[in-house]
C-alpha cells in the first residue's frame, strides 16, 4: 500500500485500490442479483425457485457460471471475427468504469468528479455500440433486428432520461453526485419531483433493456435478440453486463431521487445498498408482471408521451426555481 | 405499406421450425420490410407421422391410441370423436352414465388445453408469470385426471360403447373443490392479464379476421366464435349428453386477437359449468354397453362424426368394406383449417404481432401434421 502510495500519489492508489473493489463488488453483486432474480419470480409465480445448491439455493448462481466458464466459446462460421470477439468487452467497460464516480457513501467513492452524472450517462450510451456490434457482427437476421431495435429504443429513451436528470441538477445545480446528495439531507428529492421519479425508473427500464421493454432480446420473437448466436463466457459477460447496468442505473436513482446515503442509525453505505436494491426489487417486479411492450408502440410511448412530459417537468422546475 | 418496386427490399426470415414461439416443429416463411411483414408463409409436415395411413393397416380398436397422439392437448375430445364414429358405424347404444362421465372428462381435458393456451400464449407476449398460474390450476386438473385414466396427457380412456372405469367418490369432491377454487381464481387472471394495458395495446384490434374470412376459410372453434359467429358443435349438432346441460356460447364481436383470448376465458367457465351440472345429474347405472363384440367387424358404409374439440371441429370420417380394419380414415381437424388464415391475418403486421396472431391461432403442430 505504501508503495503505491509513493509511487502513483494518494489519487492514484485510491484509483487502484477502488477499481479492484469495484471488480469484486461487480462480480458478487451480479451472483446475488441473479439468486435474487431467481428467487423473486419464483415467490411471484408461485413456486420456491432454487433450492438445492447452498442455503435456499444462494450459491446457484456460482455453479452456473463454473458451467459457463466450462463451455465451448462457439464462432460460427460466418462472423465478423474481430468485432465480434470485442463485443462482449466493449459492452462490460463502461458499466465497470462508470462505477468510479457512484458514492456509496460521503467517502466511499473512488473519484468525487465535478462531472459526474454526466460521465455516467455518457458511458451508459455506449452500451448501445456493443449492442449494435454483437448483432452486426454475429450475421444473424435475428440479432441484427435486435440491434437495430436497441439503437431505436435507447435514442428514444435516452433524451427522456436526460431531461429528467436536467431537472434535478436545475435544483442543486452542481453536477457533482455527492453535492446532488448532500442537498437531499433533509428531504429527498422524490417528493419534490414525483414526476420525474417515475419517468427516471420507466425510462432506466428501457435502457437497462429489461422487460416490459425487452424487445432487443424479445425472446417470444427474436430468439435472444443481438446475443443470439454468443455461447460460453461471452454470453456470460452480456448477462452480466445487465446485471451490473441494472445497478448502476438504480444506484443513480438512489442518488438522484432517493437520497443517497442519508439515513437514520444504519450506516451511509448500509442505506445507500437498500435503497439500490429496493429500486432493483421495483424493477424485478415489473419483469414479472408485464407483458412485453410492441415495437412501435415503445416508440411511440417515448417520443409522444416521455419527452413532451420530461420537458414540461423541466420547465416547471426551472419556473419554481426561478420564482423563488 | 409495402410495394413492390424494380429493386428488392425485402429480406427472408424463417420463424422456425425451431423456435420459442412456434409451439411445436411449425416452420413460418417470413417476407420481410424491416419489421413488417410482407408475406408470411407456415411450412407444415415437420411432423408428419401418417395416423391416416396407420388405421387402415390395423384394426378398429389398435387405431384407438393413436388418437391420443393427433391433438395430445385435447386428446379425449379425439378419443370420444373416433369412439362416436365407431360407435354409430357399428349402432353400439352408449349407456347413460357413461356419456356423463365423458362429458365431464371431456370438458376437464378442454380446461387444461385452454390453460396451457392461456399461459403458452402470454408467454408469446412475454409474460412470464402467467404461465406459472395456468400450470398451476392445470396441475390440478391433471391429477384429477390421472386418477381415473391413468395418464396425463396422451389420454387413451374411452372405450367403443362406454368407458372403462367408474368415477369414485374421490374424483367427485375433488372436482367440486376444483370447481370452486378456479371461480375464486378469475379475479386473479382479471387483475394479471385481462386489465392489463399493455395487454390490451398488444392485442386489441390485433390480426383481425372478419366473419367472411372464416367462412372462406373454414375456420372453427374459439376463431369463430371471437369474430361473432356462434358456431360450437356442442348446440349446432349437439352430441353425447350436451343437449341436456345448460350452457352458452360466448362470442366476441371484433374478430381479433384480444376478442379470441376472451372467448377461451369465458368458455372455460362454460366447461365448469358444465362439468357441475353433470355432477349434479350423473345418473346411475351401467359405465360399458352390453355385447360390444370383441372383434369389431362392421358392416360396409360410411360414416362422419364431428366433436367440439378446444380448437374447433374435429371430425372423424370412417369408410368401411366390412372388414375388421377401416378402409379408410380421414381425420378432420381443426388447427388444419385454422392456421390456413395465418398469412392473410399477419400481412402488413410487425413480427411481434405474428407471435400474438399465431398464438391466438393455437396450433397444435402434430395436429395439423398428422
Amino acid at each position: 500500500m505504501n508503495f503505491m502510495v509513493q509511487t502513483l500519489g494518494t489519487a492514484g492508489a485510491t484509483m487502484v485500490v477502488g477499481l479492484i473493489g469495484v471488480m469484486a463488488l461487480v462480480a458478487v453483486n451480479a451472483l446475488f442479483l441473479i439468486w435474487m432474480e431467481r428467487k423473486v419470480s419464483a415467490h411471484m409465480q408461485l413456486r420456491p425457485g432454487p433450492m438445492e445448491v447452498g442455503w435456499h439455493g444462494a450459491i446457484q448462481t456460482i455453479a452456473d457460471a463454473i458451467k459457463l466458464m466450462g463451455k465451448e466459446l462457439i464462432t460460427p462460421e460466418e462472423v465478423d471475427r474481430p468485432i465480434f470477439w470485442l463485443a462482449p468487452i466493449v459492452i462490460f467497460l463502461p458499466v465497470l468504469l462508470s462505477f468510479l464516480v457512484i458514492p456509496f457513501s460521503a467517502s466511499w467513492i473512488i473519484r468525487d468528479m465535478n462531472v459526474g452524472i454526466v460521465l455516467i450517462l455518457a458511458f451508459s450510451t455506449l452500451a448501445v455500440l456493443s449492442i449494435l456490434m454483437a448483432g452486426w457482427s454475429s450475421n444473424n437476421k435475428y440479432a441484427v433486428l435486435g440491434a437495430i431495435r436497441s439503437v431505436a429504443q435507447n435514442v428514444a429513451y435516452e433524451i427522456p432520461l436526460l431531461i429528467t436528470v436536467m431537472s434535478i441538477i436545475l435544483m442543486v445545480g452542481s453536477f457533482k453526485l455527492t453535492d446532488i446528495v448532500a442537498a437531499q439531507e433533509r428531504l429527498w428529492f422524490v417528493l419534490l419531483q414525483p414526476v420525474a421519479f417515475i419517468l427516471y425508473i420507466i425510462c432506466a427500464t428501457a435502457e437497462t433493456n429489461r422487460a416490459p421493454f425487452d424487445i432487443p432480446e424479445a425472446e417470444s420473437e427474436l430468439v435472444a435478440g443481438f446475443h443470439t448466436e454468443y455461447s460460453g463466457m461471452r454470453f456470460a459477460l452480456f448477462f452480466l453486463a445487465e446485471y451490473t447496468n441494472m445497478f448502476i442505473c438504480s444506484a443513480i436513482a438512489a442518488v438522484l431521487f432517493l437520497g443517497g446515503w442519508h439515513g437514520p442509525i444504519l450506516p451511509g453505505v448500509v442505506w445507500f445498498l437498500i435503497k439500490v436494491y429496493f429500486v432493483i426489487f421495483l424493477m424485478m417486479w415489473f419483469r414479472w408482471t408485464f407483458p412485453r411492450t410492441r415495437f412501435d408502440q415503445l416508440i411511440t410511448f417515448a417520443w409522444k408521451i416521455l419527452i413532451p412530459l420530461a420537458f414540461a417537468n423541466l420547465l416547471i422546475t426551472a419556473l419554481v426555481l426561478k420564482l423563488r | 405499406m409495402f410495394e413492390r418496386g424494380l429493386e428488392e427490399k425485402t429480406f427472408w426470415l424463417n420463424l422456425g421450425p425451431q423456435h420459442p414461439s412456434t409451439h411445436g416443429v411449425l416452420r413460418v416463411l417470413l417476407e420481410m420490410d424491416g419489421e413488417y411483414i410482407v408475406t408470411a408463409e407456415p411450412v407444415i409436415g415437420y411432423g408428419h407421422r401418417g395416423h391416416e395411413h396407420m388405421a387402415e393397416n390395423r384394426n378398429y380398436q389398435q387405431f384407438l391410441p393413436n388418437m391420443g397422439r393427433v391433438d395430445y392437448l385435447h386428446a379425449l375430445a379425439f378419443n370420444q370423436g373416433y369412439c362416436m364414429a365407431v360407435e354409430k358405424l357399428m349402432g353400439i347404444k352408449v349407456p347413460e352414465r357413461a356419456e356423463y362421465i365423458r362429458v365431464i372428462t371431456a370438458e376437464m381435458n378442454r380446461l387444461t388445453s385452454h390453460f396451457l393456451w392461456v399461459g403458452a400464449y402470454l408467454m408469446d407476449l412475454g409474460a412470464f408469470t402467467p404461465f406459472l398460474y395456468c400450470f398451476d390450476d392445470r396441475e390440478h386438473l391433471l391429477d384429477l385426471l390421472d386418477r381415473i385414466t391413468g395418464s396425463r396427457l396422451t389420454y387413451c380412456f374411452y372405450r367403443f360403447g362406454g368407458v372403462p372405469v367408474d368415477l369414485d367418490e374421490e374424483f367427485i369432491a375433488g372436482t367440486r373443490a376444483f370447481i370452486k377454487r378456479l371461480r375464486s381464481r378469475w379475479p386473479d387472471y382479471d387483475n394479471l392479464v385481462t386489465k392489463n394495458i399493455i395487454f390490451i395495446k398488444r392485442t386489441k384490434d390485433v390480426g383481425v379476421i372478419t366473419k367472411e374470412q372464416c367462412v372462406q376459410y373454414g375456420l372453427t372453434g374459439p376463431m369463430v366464435r371471437g369474430s361473432g359467429i356462434a358456431y360450437d358443435i356442442r348446440k349446432s349438432e349437439p352430441y353425447s349428453a350436451y343437449p341436456e346441460f345448460d350452457f352458452e356460447i360466448p362470442i366476441g364481436d371484433n374478430g381479433d386477437v384480444y376478442d379470441r383470448y376472451i372467448v377461451r376465458i369465458r368458455e372455460m367457465e362454460q366447461s365448469l359449468r358444465i362439468m357441475e351440472q353433470a355432477l349434479n345429474k350423473l345418473p346411475e347405472g351401467p359405465i360399458m354397453a352390453e355385447k360390444v363384440p370383441k372383434r369389431l367387424k362392421p358392416a360396409a358404409g360410411e360414416v362422419y362424426q364431428a366433436v367440439e374439440t378446444a380448437r374447433g371441429e374435429f371430425g372423424c370420417y370412417i369408410v368401411s368394406q366390412g372388414d375388421i380394419k377401416p378402409y379408410r380414415i380421414k381425420l378432420r381437424v381443426p388447427s388444419f383449417a385454422n392456421l390456413s388464415i395465418l398469412p392473410e391475418a399477419s400481412v402488413d403486421n410487425l413480427v411481434a404481432d405474428v407471435v400474438a396472431i399465431l398464438g391466438s391461432i393455437d396450433v397444435v403442430v402434430p395436429e395439423v401434421d398428422r
